[in-house]
Formats: C-alpha cells, sequence, structure tokens
C-alpha cells in the first residue's frame, strides 16, 4: 500500500444521512472475482437511469465533481452489507478520503485497509462542509487534523494502528502474520470453549 | 464480574490492545462464501500462503447461486454467466486450499448462517466471522459472531485471528411476553425503531430479559440477525438449556462425554449479577405489535396497524418516502402489494415457514401476486417436505425453490421488478435492494403470507383469529 500523509482535495457533497453499502455499490455488481473496475459502477442506481445514462442531477454526473478526492457525506456513512466492494468502488473511483459524522463499523474498518481516510467530525463542522460543497479541505494525517473554510481546523479520530499503517504504506496483514509465534503459542495452551 | 461478550473476549485474546495496537483476537469458525473470497484468495496466492487452518474453515455457496431446481439439479446452465463463474472460482479455491465445500448440490448446502448452527458448527463461547455482515446471527447461540470485509477474510485465512478493538457493550432487556401473532422479527424490528440504524455503532448487543428467554433457537436467530440493522458490531445471547436442547446430538457438536463437559463450560457464559454495560435499552415485549418497514431502512419501521410518521423537510425521510411511492400520515394497512418473499438468513428456518403454512393452509396467494418461498438450506427444505409444507405452499400459488439468499439481495436471478411492492421476511429494505427500483416492506413470516393472501398489506391476527 502507498504511504499517505496529506490529502488536499475540493469536496463533493452527499448530505443524506444512511448512505447504506447497497447504494455505494448495488449487490447485482458483486459477482466480479478482482477487486478491479468497481469505481465504474459506484452509486450506480443513483448516478445512472434504468438505460444507462447519466442523471445529471446526480453530483458525480456534475463537472465541479471532476478530480476531486474527497467526498461529504450524511450521518451513518455506508451501513449494511459488509462487502468491501464498496471501499473498492470508491477508491477505484478516485476518492481518498470520506467526511461524515458517523461511519459504520465494518465500513470504517474496511475503509481503512484500502487508502480510504474516514474522517470523522461533529455535527457543526458537517453542516459547514454540507453548506460549502466543493470548498477545499486538507486531510493532514500525520497531525489528524482536518483545515477547512477560511483557516479553520478540526483534530480528527483515528484508530491509531491503521493510522500508522496509512502514514508508513503499511500492510496490516504483515504486521498480522508476523505474530504467527504468539498464535501458535496460543493454541497450545488455550482453555477449551 | 464480566458480562457474556467479555467473558467470550478474553478467552480469544491472543495479543491484548494496547493504545497504538489492537488485539490479536483467535477466531473459531470461519463461515465462506462464493461473493466475498475470490479477492481473499488472491491475497494467499499472491504471497504463495496456505489457508492455516482449513480444519476451522467451512464453504458453501448461497449469495450469487440460483434457486430454480433446474439450475440446480436439473442440468440447465446458471442463467447469470457471471454468477456462475463465481460458483466455479468457489470450487476451485476450495480444492486448491483444502478448504471443504458444501457446494452446489451437496445435501448440506444453504444459506451460511443457517449451515452452522444447523451443523452444530455454531456453538456458544465460539468467534464467528463471515465475510456477510449478517453474521451476527450466530450470536443467538452465546458466541461472539460478526461480518468481516474481505480483506480480513485473507487475515483470517493466513493466520485465523483478526486485529481488533475491543467493542463497548449495549444490553437491551426485553421484559414481558409477546402477544399471539407477534414474533421474534416484530421484537427486533421494534428494537432497530427504538435504537435507530446507527443506535448500536461500535457496540455488541446483549439481548436479555424474560421475552428473550422465553424465545426458540429460530427466534433467537432472527433477532441476533438483525443486530447489524441497528449498526452494532454483533449480538449475542446467553446460551441456556434452550440452546443445548437445540444443539444437542448435531453431527458437529460435541458427542458423550465431550457434551457434558462443554455444557459445563457453556454454563459460565452468561453476565454476572453486577456486571455493568457501557448502555442499556429497556422494552416491553406486551406492547409490541406486527412490524412493518415503510421506508428505505429497517429502523423506517412502525407497527402493521400504524400510519407513516410525519417528518417532512428531513432529506433523507423525504427521498425514502419517494422512492417508496407512500405519504406521510397515510396508514400502511390494505396497500396492495404484489411480491411475497419468505426467505433469508432472517426468516428461512422451519419455524419461519411453519409460519407461513398456518397462515396459507387452504387458502390462495391473492391475484396478481408472486409469492416465492426459499428455505434456507436444503435440510430445511427436505424438513418442510417431510411435513407437506411444500405442498400448502405450491396449493396456495407460491413457489417453492431450493435454498439460498434469493430475492433478499437481487444478485442471483430472483429480483422485484422496478417498482413493484413487496412484503419481505429479509432483513434490508435499502434502495433497488431486492433489485433496482424495488420497494421492500418488512416483516415477519405471519405478516408476509397474511398479505400474500389478501394482495394487501394485512395484520395476520386478521387471519389467525379466523
Amino acid at each position: 500500500m502507498q504511504a499517505m500523509k496529506l490529502i488536499r482535495s475540493q469536496t463533493v457533497v452527499l448530505p443524506l444521512a444512511n448512505i447504506d453499502t447497497d447504494q455505494i455499490i448495488p449487490a447485482r455488481f458483486l459477482r466480479a472475482t478482482t477487486r478491479a473496475g468497481f469505481g465504474a459502477h459506484l452509486f450506480a442506481d443513483w448516478r445512472y437511469d434504468s438505460e444507462g445514462a447519466p442523471r445529471p442531477d446526480f453530483v458525480l454526473n456534475q463537472p465541479s465533481a471532476k478530480g476531486c478526492t474527497v467526498l461529504v457525506a450524511g450521518r451513518n456513512f455506508g451501513c449494511g452489507s459488509s462487502r468491501e466492494h464498496a471501499a473498492w468502488a470508491l477508491t477505484d473511483y478516485g476518492f481518498r478520503a470520506v467526511i461524515s459524522t458517523e461511519f459504520a463499523d465494518i465500513f470504517r474498518t474496511n475503509a481503512l485497509k484500502n487508502g480510504l481516510v474516514p474522517v470523522r467530525v461533529e455535527e457543526p463542522v458537517a453542516e459547514w462542509l454540507i453548506a460549502h460543497p466543493g470548498s477545499e479541505v486538507e486531510i493532514d494525517l500525520e497531525n489528524t487534523v482536518l483545515r477547512f473554510g477560511e483557516g479553520q481546523s478540526v483534530p480528527f479520530p483515528i484508530e491509531p494502528f491503521a493510522r500508522y499503517c496509512l502514514l508508513n504504506g503499511i500492510d496490516e496483514l504483515g504486521f498480522l502474520h508476523s505474530k504467527l509465534p504468539e498464535i501458535e503459542a496460543f493454541e497450545r495452551t488455550r482453555q477449551s470453549i | 464480574m464480566s458480562t457474556l461478550f467479555e467473558k467470550v473476549w478474553r478467552l480469544h485474546e491472543v495479543v491484548p490492545e494496547t493504545r497504538d495496537t489492537p488485539a490479536v483476537l483467535y477466531i473459531d469458525l470461519h463461515l465462506t462464501h462464493e461473493v466475498t473470497t475470490p479477492q481473499a484468495f488472491d491475497v494467499l496466492r499472491e504471497r504463495g500462503w496456505p489457508v492455516r487452518r482449513p480444519d476451522l474453515t467451512l464453504a458453501t455457496m448461497d449469495h450469487s447461486t440460483p434457486t430454480r431446481t433446474e439450475q440446480v439439479f436439473g442440468g440447465a446452465p446458471i442463467s447469470i454467466e457471471s454468477a456462475a463463474k463465481q460458483i466455479r472460482q468457489l470450487e476451485r479455491n476450495c480444492a486448491e486450499f483444502g478448504i471443504e465445500l458444501l457446494g452446489l448440490q451437496h445435501p448440506l448446502r444453504g444459506i451460511v448462517h443457517v449451515i452452522g448452527p444447523e451443523l452444530g458448527l455454531t456453538q456458544p463461547g465460539k468467534t464467528v466471522v463471515c465475510g456477510d455482515s449478517h453474521t451476527s446471527t450466530h450470536g443467538a447461540f452465546g458466541a461472539l459472531a460478526f461480518g468481516i470485509g474481505s480483506t480480513e477474510v485473507a487475515h483470517v485465512f493466513a493466520t485465523q485471528c483478526l486485529l481488533q478493538r475491543k467493542p463497548k457493550t449495549l444490553a437491551v432487556e426485553v421484559s414481558g411476553k409477546l402477544r399471539p401473532g407477534v414474533t421474534a422479527k416484530d421484537l427486533i424490528l421494534a428494537i432497530i425503531g427504538e435504537l435507530g440504524v446507527a443506535g448500536g455503532t461500535g457496540h455488541v448487543i446483549e439481548y436479555r430479559g424474560e421475552a428473550i428467554r422465553a424465545l426458540d433457537m429460530e427466534g433467537r436467530m432472527t433477532v441476533c440477525n438483525m443486530s447489524i440493522e441497528a449498526g452494532a458490531r454483533a449480538g449475542m445471547i446467553a446460551p441456556d438449556e434452550t440452546t443445548y436442547a437445540w444443539l444437542k446430538g448435531r453431527p458437529r457438536a460435541p458427542q458423550g462425554e465431550a457434551w457434558e463437559q462443554a455444557v459445563e463450560r457453556w454454563n459460565t457464559l452468561r453476565t454476572d449479577p453486577g456486571a455493568k454495560f457501557d448502555r442499556q435499552v429497556d422494552l416491553d415485549a406486551n406492547a409490541i405489535e406486527p412490524m412493518i418497514t415503510y421506508g428505505t431502512n429497517p429502523g423506517m419501521v412502525i407497527p402493521v396497524t400504524g400510519s407513516i410518521p410525519e417528518r417532512r423537510g428531513e432529506a433523507a425521510f423525504d427521498k425514502a418516502l419517494t422512492y417508496m411511492g407512500l405519504e406521510a400520515g397515510a396508514p400502511i394497512r390494505d396497500r396492495p402489494v404484489s411480491v411475497v418473499f419468505i426467505g433469508s438468513c432472517t426468516n428461512s428456518r422451519l419455524s419461519d415457514l411453519r409460519d407461513a403454512a398456518r397462515v396459507l393452509r387452504g387458502r390462495r396467494v391473492a391475484r396478481g401476486v408472486q409469492m416465492l418461498v426459499v428455505p434456507g438450506s436444503q435440510q430445511v427444505k427436505r424438513a418442510a417436505e417431510a411435513e407437506g409444507l411444500d405442498r400448502i405452499f405450491i396449493e396456495a400459488g407460491a413457489e417453492w425453490r431450493e435454498s439460498g439468499c434469493s430475492m433478499c439481495l437481487g444478485m442471483n436471478g430472483d429480483t422485484v421488478p422496478a417498482g413493484h411492492y413487496s412484503v419481505s421476511t429479509s432483513n434490508r429494505n435499502f434502495e433497488g435492494r431486492q433489485g433496482a427500483g424495488a420497494r421492500t416492506l418488512l416483516a415477519s413470516p405471519l405478516t408476509a403470507a397474511a398479505s400474500a393472501v389478501r394482495g394487501r398489506v394485512t395484520d395476520p391476527r386478521e387471519l389467525l383469529a379466523g
């Protein structure tokens, strides 16, 4: 995984609450056997009509969204299914971070394992960002600070180990695999359950 | 003093968490299926690693797997080419990595969360994971069970462990007694209505109280199954005599002396008196009515006798009602429906099928309604057929299928047409969940069957009384 320290971008705003993983990537696109290409189907049923033509009123189809790597979304983003395809669709499309007041647990875990930073902010910050679509933000992973607006900044929480892995481009499986001696010892000595 | 969750967690801590690193948590049972594993097997292949504990891993196919008998057993090709490819890929991966596969025509195949318990693999005190959010189902046995993404599936394949932060605990205490016609499904929908779809985020729920203890195992599985719909990491119910009676004699449960010893250990798996939960929510079962959803998440739920609330002006609420074609303030009862689906990991077990058959016996599905009954496993299918339930469904005009996820998530050929209303016993009413443009009303098997008979949303008590 590539190391990441700073994300700077204009925002795309999807203010709805409870955007579930079935919206991010509908199940019919889950019949793939690789990680590639899910970006084409990101938010498929909101982005395209039943004929497959782009819906002009959907935010990702507007010229202002082009090149943006930060998505601002309503509370409880990524609820529902455990499908990691949701994180793959967002990153394959080009997003590097999502800002919301709350993330669903499994989505947050999946995002962090794919270099997509979930940035949790308080309600007033989210309200400001939602009211200012296309504004420039800076996500500073090293200092865990979100900078926005006219020089405003707020810290954001992130699991320390996930942050360490993102900053250094380390993949968590390598770390877990290095614990095999402890795992083997556990198997030898554990209590029955 | 510890809660049930804390006891199970501690039994699986290989390395405890620190400020800088998550815990290394041992996994006792890894259930896998065709949709969320191909990319995980690729991770192993890239590194040249084996599946470390194939003996603790079981594979089946359910999500993209067809339910039409001719495609499962009749030699007809699987109609969706990409689904066929995914199924073949799982067969190859299991052969290559030495994993037991209950494949397409296997007599023990079924929905992953139905077969784990059915085989006796799901046991109190175990940690159970699967690349599927409804893994919370297995918590009904006092297991700690939760859904994971495909990267974590690879982690478990490679190490039999996961890196995890310890979640918080939430007690959901349900006093009283469910009234006739009110089921475990109505109870969990009422709980989600109370908690909201993010009310459980970051928490493991323990369901407690008189009404929970009174549930049979299949009802407990229905409750724990939908824990994720309240955002919870997992849901658990302490094991008791009901658990042991259901589990005893299952082929992969401990046998003989080992069984007696296991029960002795399992009896310690309850929350100690005085142990503290981070939060507690109380409900009265007597007050719960048959429930049905009206919106596009499971928290948008009302009694079947109720009216859609007024929350106009809230963007997500307005969008949901527009998608559903429903109006704030209107009653939900008597809404015409054109599809009824009995199935999914929430409600596809024998007792669910018996509930549906109880309503349908001697009645017919209303003209213009398509009703699909999809058993949760091939074992459930055979058990239902042995009781003649299949004939009740077929004579009523419903379709009787092979097991699988079917219409729950519209990726296997079974879908609800755009714009149509479906009363479904599944777990999610998200936009497009049952097919692009489909409008889902989640309810119990009783309510779904009653709505099939009338062709309108129906309070099942009207049909059960007569």
